[in-house]
């Protein structure tokens, strides 16, 4: 059957154990790609002219911001999937995603305050870009506060989920602030359709390094906190409990 | 891929843009922990409130069986 696969990813119990085999080799390439890219950004990257080494915090900030907006797109498709066909498996990614997202929109708006300090002389200005990451934050948060807020979880899946959905709205916003306002945000440094704003290939390649290391890591992260809820909400099913305790030696 | 800087005091100094450099990879350092950290905390928790439950069963069929 060809829905097969649907039905079966609705059950938390297969999803676990599929993504098993999974986990450690996630965690080791984005540490790996991370902890090393980071050493090459620090001592080994050039820098340029104009920014000088200030210019080696991008290797943070780029990746942080483009994976935050990729995390929204996957809580929002999550929640839309939760809506429509009410699959548990799809509320339960899209809450475990929001703190993450708000995780890194908070380290994507830090490292850009930080970098601004020294390139523009001010850690912020309500631009359009600064500000549309503000309310991207803030729509993390709100969805957090929203699972926490209702008692009756599918009142909190469905609030949510909505909230996402409109929330959608401030990504193409995010992406094009640069372009249809004035903001003092430099534009996209890497680009597919033209030449890339950088000018060092080790560079180029350095960044999209870091951003494939942020993917990895995203990837893992979600799985490893989508595994955490779903041991949480079936704690009181037989397969939990056998994985999770070894049940008592039978007393003679 | 050549080390860029003269001394380890050069590394640290970053030409004057130290503090914000590294208070970025702090900030990194932090961030990538505290995601680490959530879903362990969360299993831990699943785990002992098992381990409790369990424990509770099993003192109330001991209870049972004195009685």
């Amino acid at each position: 059957m060809a829905w097969q696969w649907f039905h079966r990813l609705g059950s938390p119990k297969w999803f676990y154990e599929k993504t098993t085999p999974w986990m450690p080799w996630l965690a080791f390439f984005s540490l790996l790609i991370i902890v090393g890219g980071s050493i090459v950004a620090l001592g080994f990257a050039p820098t340029t002219v104009e920014q000088g080494n200030s210019y080696r915090i991008i290797y943070i900030h780029v990746p942080a911001s483009i994976v935050a907006m990729a995390a929204y797109y996957v809580m929002a498709l999550a929640g839309a999937v939760g809506l429509i066909w009410k699959m548990k498996l799809a509320n339960v990614v899209m809450k475990v995603a929001a703190p993450i997202g708000a995780i890194l929109t908070a380290l994507a708006l830090f490292t850009g305050a930080v970098w601004g300090k020294p390139t523009w002389g001010t850690y912020w200005v309500w631009d359009a870009r600064l500000t549309s990451v503000l309310i991207l934050f803030f729509l993390y948060l709100g969805v957090v506060a929203l699972q926490g807020a209702f008692q009756d979880r599918e009142m909190a899946d469905k609030s949510s989920a909505i909230l996402c959905l409109v929330g959608m709205v401030n990504i193409p916003i995010i992406y094009k602030s640069v372009d249809w306002w004035f903001t003092l945000h430099q534009p996209a440094s890497l680009k597919f359709t033209s030449a890339s704003t950088i000018n060092s290939d080790l560079m180029v390649y350095l960044l999209l390094t870091m951003i494939a290391g942020f993917y990895l890591f995203f990837a893992w992260s979600l799985l490893a906190a989508t595994r955490a809820e779903i041991l949480a909400r079936e704690s009181k099913t037989q397969w939990v409990r056998a994985l999770l305790h070894k049940p008592a030696e039978p007393t003679a | 891929m050549t080390f860029r800087f003269d001394s380890f005091a050069d590394f640290i100094a970053m030409s004057g843009h130290g503090p914000y450099i590294w208070a970025c990879y702090t900030a990194l350092l932090i961030a990538l922990v505290a995601i680490v950290i959530r879903p362990m905390m969360k299993t831990r928790s699943v785990r002992l409130e098992i381990k409790q439950q369990q424990n509770i069963a099993l003192r109330r069929a001991e209870q049972k069986k004195r009685t």
